[in-house]
């Protein structure tokens, strides 16, 4: 391309020089600019139990419901013992990005890895390695193959939060009509299974016989993107009656979009929110009634799970048990996973009462 | 180079009428090809759908393409002097940040300083690109590759995982993406009226029509004694400018803004101005064309959803889009190259 415009007519040897310094300087700048994609902060207090080291490893950095789940993440393990609490990630929620982070933890010796899988899959080998090196890898979230990891920490039973997305949405629209799907990204592990007991729901329940679900589509957690997914959904199926996004970027997105446009309050939406991002529109009627679990909780309960598996308590197999600090004694169910607690549900009787 | 009205030395060439001469000089406008692209597909997505020209329709295609239209506008500046500006996405994204913190900081703020703040940081930034690649003189896809990163690193940084929500923001702001004025957004209302202000220079005045002789041949340029680093300098803090409205206005029509906001932004108006026609060599072009390049891509989207069309798609239509241009724009290219041989023949 002709961008390497050579204006300059100065002598070989200066061009050269500046060439040179202008490839350096382009490489350190994008060493540097990628090499944000860490917020570690040791919480080098306490030091109980020698010096055991967590790392938690989010879908993505910065993104708000991350935060929420990571400061309880960071509450649990200084609780629990852990002499380091590490925060790594990607920036962007896509299938390999976390591998390379899995492979740093793996390399300085992390005692415990908190994951929450983008891809089932594609953090397989890397954990694998991680265990091999003494890890123990605690999948929370969003869950990995089982066979990579010790336990899954859940946020609720998955067909809990799927039932009672359908519940709401079918009350919102009154039991009739076409609604549509807005998720995160194609193969997130949670979005497709809740996905799936809802349509086993939609197919099965006979008050759910008029209802119809006409679209599933991908807002990859991008707020621009699931914007335009949300107006796609309401140009491409006139008759809409409902959109349920069990996402929190997906819901505010969409909410945002309804709120502005001639869409608001004809057509219902509901899913997974956070009530600091959804209360403007709680209040202004574009979404009657949301659900959700406390996230900070999901993270307390790993942090603590992580523990156990490294003092031996449990080893992720069905009936171990284990005390989770203040929420008490959990147990570990079938395929090694943890419930945390049953989903809420917000509408604006009760949004005030919450804080994240 | 069509629009370089110097360039068609009045060749009397012997053609059958008056009409077909301005059919055919009508045809070698590079605006044209894409307009005409823009049509049929509003037309054949109408036809197939007609909510798509619906009143929410509408707004929402402006609505969709005024972000897109502004930094195309700007980004074609900067690549008619045969550079390029790959940090838009990143000074975007700082800009809508800011606006956030702004009116989180300082409640009741006026929307107009805000706005002004907006361009004065994006101005800043737009300054730093323009003078490393005048004054380093090191090609402007390596810096502003550079800068893409430090800007967001910096955003990253600043913002951590906090975002600002439409509800801490004025409603009056909000309402700018929402509220219509003759079925036009007010949003992209700014949005033409930065296109025919960009536009009215870049054809009236010496400087505009010095970016175009940078951009055909930059060391001839300098001898020909235009003040090749000022203008250069001149189109990249421009760029930065309109990349900082385009970051208010973002702030305005979407919900969130944080770190992440606009990333990969700057390979979409990088499409959207060689689909317009303004060729990635420098020189020719329109922000006209890069203008309305901003809109099919943007309708493009819209359109394959109204049709139900699978999002993978979309992305092949543009690709295959770009490289159509590519190619209308070689074989003019060659035209022209032809002609003028031909000419310069007859006149020896």
């Amino acid at each position: 391309m002709e961008f390497i415009s050579n204006r300059a007519r100065k002598g070989r040897g200066a061009r050269r020089v500046s060439v040179l310094a202008a490839a350096a300087t382009a490489f350190a700048l994008v060493a540097t600019g990628c090499a944000t994609g860490s917020t570690g902060d040791s919480t080098d207090g306490a030091a109980a139990d020698g010096d055991l080291s967590i790392t938690f490893i989010p879908k993505q950095l910065n993104n708000p419901y991350t935060d929420v789940v990571l400061g309880g993440g960071k509450d649990g393990a200084k609780q629990a013992g852990f002499a380091s609490t590490q925060v790594v990630g990607p920036l962007e929620a896509s299938a390999s990005s976390q591998v390379s982070f899995i492979n740093a933890e793996t390399q300085a010796g992390t005692n415990v890895i908190v994951i929450a899988a983008n891809d089932p899959d594609a953090v397989g080998p890397a954990l694998q390695e991680a265990r091999d090196a003494g890890a123990k890898i605690v999948a929370f979230d969003s869950d990995t193959n089982p066979k990579y990891r010790d336990v899954f920490i859940s946020q609720v039973v998955a067909k809990d939060v799927a039932l009672i997305q359908t519940k709401l949405i079918s009350e919102q629209i009154g039991g009739k009509g076409e609604i549509a799907i807005l998720s995160a990204t194609a193969n997130a592990t949670n979005q497709n299974e809740w996905i799936k007991f809802m349509e086993e729901e939609l197919a099965s329940n006979p008050d759910y016989k008029d209802i119809k679900l006409v679209a599933k589509v991908y807002g990859d957690d991008d707020d621009t993107k699931s914007f335009q997914e949300a107006q796609g959904l309401l140009q491409a199926y006139p008759n809409l009656k409902g959109i349920i996004s069990p996402t929190t970027v997906g819901i505010a997105a969409t909410a945002r979009y309804l709120s502005t446009s001639d869409y608001k309050g004809k057509v219902m939406l509901t899913g997974l929110g956070l009530p600091n991002e959804m209360r403007p529109f709680v209040k202004d009627g574009t979404v009657t009634a949301f659900a959700l679990w406390d996230p900070a909780q999901l993270g307390y309960v790993a942090a603590y799970a992580g523990k156990a598996l490294v003092d031996g308590d449990i080893t992720g197999k069905e009936g171990d048990t284990f005390t989770a600090g203040d929420m008490g004694e959990r147990t570990v169910g079938k395929d090694g996973i943890v419930i945390v607690g049953p989903p809420t549900t917000f509408d604006k009787n009760n949004i005030d009462e919450y804080d994240f | 180079m069509t629009t370089t009205p110097t360039s068609t030395p009045a060749a009397p060439e012997r053609e059958a009428g008056g009409g077909a001469r301005l059919l055919g000089s009508l045809l070698r406008l590079r605006e044209v090809p894409v307009t005409l692209a823009l049509i049929v597909l509003v037309v054949v997505t109408y036809l197939a759908n007609p909510l798509f020209l619906g009143a929410q329709g509408v707004k929402d295609l402006l609505l969709n393409a005024t972000i897109v239209i502004i930094l195309a506008v700007g980004q074609a500046l900067v690549i008619i002097t045969r550079n390029v500006d790959l940090s838009v996405g990143s000074i975007l994204g700082l800009v809508a940040f800011s606006t956030g913190t702004l009116f989180a900081t300082f409640p009741g703020i006026p929307i107009i300083v805000v706005f002004l703040a907006g361009m004065a940081l994006g101005a800043l930034l737009g300054a730093v690109n323009g003078l490393l690649v005048t004054v380093a003189k090191v090609p402007a896809l390596v810096i502003t590759l550079g800068t893409l990163y430090i800007y967001r690193g910096l955003n990253n940084a600043w913002a951590g995982g906090k975002q600002y929500f439409a509800g801490d923001r004025p409603d009056a702001f909000g309402s700018l993406s929402v509220d219509t004025v003759l079925g036009f957004p007010l949003i992209t209302l700014i949005a033409i009226v930065v296109v025919v202000v960009v536009a009215v220079y870049m054809v009236g005045t010496r400087p505009g029509r010095d970016l175009y002789a940078i951009g055909s041949d930059p060391a001839a340029a300098e001898l020909f004694g235009i003040p090749v680093s000022r203008r250069v300098f001149l189109a990249f803090l421009t760029n930065g400018v309109l990349a900082g409205l385009a970051g208010v206005l973002y702030a305005s029509r979407f919900n969130s803004v944080g770190a992440t906001t606009g990333s990969g932004l700057e390979l979409d108006v990088v499409a959207a101005a060689v689909v317009g026609g303004v060729a990635i060599f420098g020189g020719s072009g329109s922000v006209v064309g890069a203008a309305i390049g901003a809109v099919l891509l943007t309708t493009i989207t819209s359109a394959l959803t109204a049709l139900r069309v699978d999002k993978f798609w979309q992305q092949a239509i543009v690709g295959a889009l770009i490289l159509a241009a590519i190619i209308i724009d070689r074989i003019a290219g060659l035209r022209t190259a032809k002609k003028l041989r031909v000419s310069e023949a007859r006149d020896v």
